[in-house]
């Protein structure tokens, strides 16, 4: 598929990696692109979505449903078969919350290397708004082939031993900051995940994954990009950094603007997160508003 | 769920668990859509006074309730009446809100107070909807019990 040439788009360090709305009407129904909806809420897609968008679901499809941990290169194989992805499709993600969970299954296709996949700026709620055509109509797509890659777990994804090893190394914390003083075991209005304790791995700096986006959920601009992670943060791109959050989702919508947007060469998305850490006997924990000593 | 305690359910409530599990996983997301769709809208001395409302903060999008009680001389008999107020784009969260408003609203205090806490389990929605977010349903109807509790002190 043809990249879009939209020029906010042009500015960022990866723009083959996003598509504008009016890219995406235009180029709706084209063979070789497959458009995916993701939600955080399962039933938001059988309300409506863009003609033609299957659904894919983090909670229930993208997560191994015993073990803590993604799909595994079969069970990916499948879930991209039935919906009609082969391995040289391009697949647009979009969802709700500023493509938080489309960022998330985003991801979670890149750790299999699926070779073409881009995020719709803006995602669901910038579709709706320029008031664009939804359906409720489920696709059934052909069945198409789609090989049993083995799932990269050394790339862009960071375990639990791998930040010890990382401490004192560039650190983000995308969660609230209620969450990162130690103050809330939880998001604001979120259920209580279960950590045990509270506050920030020693070192991570604390910027909230939504400062990435504007007002009409697309990503901020380049320039305003910089201001926050480069500026402000002092991060660089050539930084080993890795992003976490409470389970790993806010922090894969940071992973995309760092490692895409920016052009950072190594991010790591901690996915363990805080409901591993905050529970993890005798590892360090730094609480208040500083970074903390390592 | 045993039979035992299904009898403990009131029957529009015994009727939804049913409804819910004569179906499989996938027309049960259905199911739940479509009451989400049925959600009554808030009477205006709600609508305009939205912060007299309690936010049921387990649910993972923004829910609203309310619980009236009539008045009566026996606390047990009062008739509890149920408001919810949740957005469009939470059809999730809607559709819980709905079994509550379908299965509880016009019960008496007593009957809403013996609803096993754990009834939904009986619905069958954790496959298809994740037990994560079905703990927003547990949440909602602890809530509802907390208010009646206190109004019928």
């Amino acid at each position: 598929m043809p990249y879009d040439t939209d020029p906010k788009l042009a500015e960022y360090a990866h723009p083959e990696r996003l598509v504008s709305t009016e890219w995406l009407a235009q180029n709706l129904g084209t063979d070789g692109l497959v458009v995916a909806e993701s939600d955080e809420d399962v039933l938001l897609y059988d309300t409506g979505h863009i003609p033609g968008a299957v659904k894919v679901d983090w909670h229930t499809e993208l997560n191994d449903p015993v073990t803590r941990d993604y799909v595994d290169g079969a069970r990916f194989a499948e879930i991209c078969a039935e919906r009609g992805i082969s391995r040289d499709t391009t697949v647009v993600f979009y969802g709700d919350k500023n493509n938080w969970w489309a960022a998330y299954a985003l991801w979670v296709f890149s750790l299999f290397d699926h070779p073409d996949v881009r995020l719709l700026d803006g995602g669901r709620a910038k579709w709706t708004a320029e008031g664009r055509e939804m359906t409720t109509e489920v696709p059934k797509p052909e069945r198409v082939d789609y090989p049993v890659v083995e799932r990269d777990d050394r790339t862009i994804r960071a375990f639990r031993d791998d930040v010890l090893t990382h401490l004192g190394k560039p650190l983000v914390d995308v969660r609230s900051p209620g969450e990162y003083t130690g103050e809330l075991l939880h998001m604001p209005d979120y259920p209580q995940e279960g950590a045990v304790r509270g506050g920030h791995i020693p070192g991570a700096a604390s910027v909230p994954w939504a400062r990435a986006a504007a007002e009409d959920a697309t990503f901020k601009s380049r320039a305003e990009l910089e201001a926050i992670y480069r500026q402000e943060q002092g991060l660089a791109p050539t930084d080993d950094v890795v992003a976490y959050c409470r389970i790993g989702e806010r922090s894969s919508h940071t992973w995309f603007v760092l490692s895409h947007l920016l052009g950072f060469s190594k991010v790591r998305n901690y996915d363990g997160s805080w409901t591993e850490w905050g529970n993890t006997v005798r590892v360090p924990i730094a609480t208040g508003p500083e970074r903390g000593q390592v | 769920m045993s039979t035992q305690e299904r009898r403990t359910l009131p029957p529009r409530l015994a009727e939804l668990v049913e409804d819910f599990t004569d179906v499989g996983p996938s027309d049960r997301l259905q199911l739940l859509l479509e009451l989400s769709q049925e959600l009554p809208g808030l009477p205006a001395r709600f609508a305009d006074a939205a912060d007299t409302m309690e936010q049921v903060h387990e649910c993972q999008s923004p829910l609203f309730l309310a619980v009236e009680v009539d008045p009566g001389e026996d606390a047990a008999e009062r008739g509890v009446h149920l408001f919810f107020s949740a957005p469009p784009e939470a059809p999730t969260t809607r559709g819980f809100a709905a079994i509550m408003h379908t299965g509880l609203d016009g019960e008496s205090a007593a009957d809403v107070l013996a609803v096993p806490n754990d009834f939904y389990t009986a619905l069958g929605l954790s496959q298809a909807v994740s037990p994560l977010r079905l703990r927003g349903m547990a949440a909602i109807l602890a809530r509802i019990k907390n208010q009646v509790r206190v109004a019928t002190a």
